[in-house]
């Protein structure tokens, strides 16, 4: 094809507005069922299978990867197969593209209907996909093919890092709570009987069977189920430290040894209920916290595997072998598809290609590069294919030099001790104290004999037990992550949210972070020449081209368009690209585009860096919320100040090199601030680590994702406030929270030291703290928004 | 007194075995994907 379709280009410009491809959702061009031959193949496929209810139950997902079939290329699979002893094989994926439920329908039926396939099943919660199937390792290429084509994207993931995150202690931790929890359930049966005894004609022989019953059920369960306590008190202990879990395994076992002596001596008062009850209650808080946690770290176990690289080596005898990035040895030869990311630092041996560097120097604009050029891991190639050859893994590769960075700027973070353990090493020894001084008090003072006078002890301890204390923290937690989580906010480290409140001023970097990844096109006055070339540019994956395409709506992509790296398009006596390629004179100060074409004058076209929607309203907001903003951007000096002043940020720095960003977060830090720096590229890793505390869009660099603290989804910016403003009120609540069960615990002290306290009113006291702490964290569920 | 030893006991063994039951369950791993066992029961699942 050549000028002559091309020349009824104009008619689609008059076309009706777009509609939307049946497979994936996504924008068409008018008249189009499919946005692509991609998604036409895959509907076809869905159809033939007969799973086509899919399209009918399918819930899209705006924060989710819209389908793209046929996207990305191959990864090296073999290496994460496991073979069991029976010869089946297995294989974890991560699956991007989840949408909702029909989602992890379609890909099971889909599979199960391979006869090869043993067993496939989707984890909704992790995103993961467990695929086992008999025949050769190679069949699971095939298998993993046939959900690639519907256009969701797997990435195995490593059986070393899997067998780490075999959840050994959540499980741990569930199983003791369900032991716990069914012995204060069932050790209830006969302290009731015991309660309701004192106030009426219980004799002593039944009270004593009682308490051998209560011994009976309470006395395995809390063997069995304090030993997580033990263990991190222990460990405290031996590192010269105490920790909540030290008043608590000394209270607990202390409270049980001394109601088995009052049982065998047929004494009035035994606390087997209160101390299983205790430890119920601890562990629903414990389980809590883990499970925020385990999901924040899944969350992000996925973020990365799917960033997961490997790269195409030319081995020595002229074949290509897909390797990790990470096993490239220094001096092999690597092909660069167009489109790909460059996996590795070296020199470009071969090829002239344009380079998209925005995520390594936050250059918005693509560079060219030839034979000779230095090229760094994580450039995106966007031109012809190069060969790159690997230059040697030491410390002179700019990613060497950011993670070595990184790793000096986290150092000097340090440990953050989160605010609940900040109260308890306060707290604990009190508690001790206490504890001790009554007994010293009933024993020496009084006169009382070991027995009694440990037993009120004992009692001191479990009233003063910081039962809601150690509520207080998770359950605020695990409401507030579960929040952020549903729009689409992931915290990744568990003091994120803490340090996060605390943030009084925040950094924001330029490319990718405030502005969209993505230009767009600001002028055009010409909507046929626009379709035009819009045509043209939909064939190239040039950023101008993509903007140009993006801007022009759906088109037809033109056939027989040639690329001349770094200069433009032609397809036939159409030209588009450079003002030198088009042959005018070059009359733009921001980036542009030309198109000429014969019988009419050359168009230009002028393009922008977009901000991120709601950004403006995000640096508002942030302002409101009584925080300092400031810009730092290794991009020129023109394109930042413009940046700063659409989304009005008074404060901005230009040309900045790692090094500086690091140095002016660090001069920050210094003046007593507290930095939330908000950056994505590989040169803002460093920076992230040095802030206190430090959020990523999902579209960063993995070295800047991995130093991220938080880690947000989607286009908008609204998220960055959002997330202050949650972690802002998630720490009032806690606050709350310990101030309630603190002050409880004030008021029972006395009671207890003075010897009131009986084993009815210590469950009771207990319980009712604990569901005032759980209650009141509930109110930031809520706060509807 | 033999009647609530007998209770005693009875209620004892029944609760044991809400909790054998609930451990099975967690180490079969019908705890590991909450999300998705709440999405599946909405979907016809014609096979075997």
């Amino acid at each position: 094809m050549s000028g002559a379709a091309l020349a009824e280009a104009p008619a689609w410009a008059t076309r009706a507005a777009t509609s939307t491809c049946a497979h994936c959702g996504g924008e068409t061009a008018s008249g189009q069922r499919f946005c692509c031959a991609g998604c036409g193949a895959a509907f076809e496929t869905i159809q033939q299978l007969g799973l086509g209810t899919y399209y009918r139950d399918v819930v899209r997902d705006n924060l989710a990867r819209r389908l793209q079939p046929n996207a990305e290329p191959r990864t090296d699979l073999a290496r994460h197969v496991r073979t069991a002893e029976d010869g089946s094989h297995e294989l974890t994926l991560a699956v991007d593209g989840l949408q909702c439920g029909a989602c992890v329908w379609l890909i099971e039926s889909v599979l199960a209907r391979d006869p090869r396939v043993a067993g496939a099943r989707v984890n909704m919660t992790t995103r993961r996909l467990k695929l086992s199937w008999n025949g050769t390792v190679e069949d699971g290429a095939a298998l993993v093919g046939h959900i690639e084509q519907l256009g969701y994207r797997l990435v195995p993931f490593d059986p070393a890092c899997l067998a780490a995150a075999q959840d050994r202690t959540g499980r741990e931790l569930l199983r003791s709570l369900a032991v716990a929890g069914f012995a204060a359930a069932n050790v209830m049966l006969p302290a009731m009987a015991i309660w309701v005894g004192l106030f009426s004609d219980m004799g002593p022989a039944t009270r004593a069977l009682m308490h051998w019953v209560s011994a009976a059920i309470a006395m395995p369960a809390i063997i069995y189920a304090v030993r997580p306590f033990w263990r991190s008190a222990w460990g405290a202990l031996r590192q010269g430290r105490t920790n909540m879990d030290v008043p608590i395994s000394v209270g607990v076992t202390l409270v049980t040894g001394m109601s088995l002596v009052q049982t065998i001596n047929h004494a009035e008062h035994a606390y087997f209920d209160g101390a299983v009850s205790l430890l119920f209650f601890l562990l629903i808080g414990r389980v809590l916290d883990h499970y925020a946690r385990a999901h924040a770290r899944a969350a992000a176990e996925q973020l990365i595997a799917l960033q997961q690289t490997d790269v195409a080596m030319l081995e020595a005898d002229g074949t290509v072998a897909r390797r990790d990035a990470a096993a490239v040895p220094a001096g092999a030869r690597i092909l660069v598809a167009p489109g790909e990311r460059i996996g590795v630092d070296g020199t470009v041996v071969q090829g002239e290609t344009t380079l998209d560097t925005a995520l390594v120097t936050g250059e918005s604009l693509p560079v060219s590069a030839t034979a000779g050029t230095r090229v760094f891991a994580g450039t995106l190639n966007l031109g012809a294919p190069i060969t790159v050859r690997a230059t040697a893994a030491g410390g002179d590769t700019l990613l060497a030099e950011c993670v070595r960075l990184m790793e000096a700027a986290e150092a000097k973070r340090g440990r953050f001790v989160m605010f609940a353990d900040r109260v308890a090493r306060r707290y604990a020894p009190v508690v001790h104290l206490a504890a001790l001084l009554t007994f010293l008090f009933w024993w020496g003072v009084q006169g009382m004999g070991v027995a009694d006078a440990l037993l009120i002890a004992a009692s001191v301890l479990i009233i003063t037990c910081p039962c809601a204390l150690a509520l207080a923290v998770p359950a605020v937690q695990v409401i507030g992550t579960g929040r952020l989580f549903r729009r689409g906010v992931l915290v990744k480290s568990p003091t994120a949210l803490e340090r996060l409140a605390e943030a009084d001023i925040v950094v924001f970097d330029k490319t990718g972070t405030l502005t969209d990844p993505a230009l767009k096109l600001v002028s055009s006055h010409d909507p046929d020449g626009l379709k035009l070339a819009a045509s043209l540019a939909a064939t190239s994956r040039h950023p101008l081209s993509r903007a140009l395409a993006a801007a022009a709506g759906p088109v037809v992509p033109a056939e027989g368009v040639a690329e001349v790296v770094g200069a433009g398009l032609a397809c036939g006596d159409i030209r588009l690209g450079s003002a030198a390629f088009v042959g005018v004179e070059a009359t733009a100060t921001t980036p542009a585009l030309y198109l000429a074409r014969p019988g009419a004058p050359v168009v230009r076209f002028d393009f922008a860096e977009a901000l991120r929607p709601e950004a403006a309203e995000t640096i508002a907001a942030l302002r409101g919320l009584g925080l300092e903003v400031q810009l730092l951007s290794g991009d020129r000096e023109a394109a930042v100040a413009d940046a700063a002043a659409r989304a009005g940020i008074a404060t901005w720095r230009a040309g900045c090199s790692p090094v500086d960003k690091v140095a002016a977060i660090e001069a920050l830090r210094a003046s007593g601030k507290r930095v939330l720096m908000v950056g994505d590229g590989l040169n803002d890793g460093p920076c992230l680590a040095a802030a206190h505390v430090s959020i990523s869009p999902s579209t960063a660099a993995e070295i800047s994702q991995n130093a991220a603290d938080v880690v947000f989804q989607g286009a908008s910016l609204a998220p960055v406030a959002d997330a202050i403003r949650t972690a802002r009120r998630m720490k009032r609540l806690c606050q709350e929270n310990i101030a309630l069960s603190l002050a409880y615990n004030l008021l029972m002290v006395p009671v207890a030291v003075a010897g009131y306290v009986t084993p009815w009113l210590a469950a009771l006291a207990m319980s009712t703290s604990s569901l005032l702490v759980i209650g009141n964290s509930f109110r930031l569920r809520r706060q509807a928004r | 007194m033999t009647p609530l030893l007998w209770l005693i006991a009875l209620s004892v063994f029944l609760g044991g075995g809400g909790l054998a039951l609930f451990l099975w369950a967690s180490r079969n791993g019908q705890y590991d994907d909450m999300d998705g066992a709440a999405q599946r029961i909405l979907f016809d699942d014609d096979r075997k």
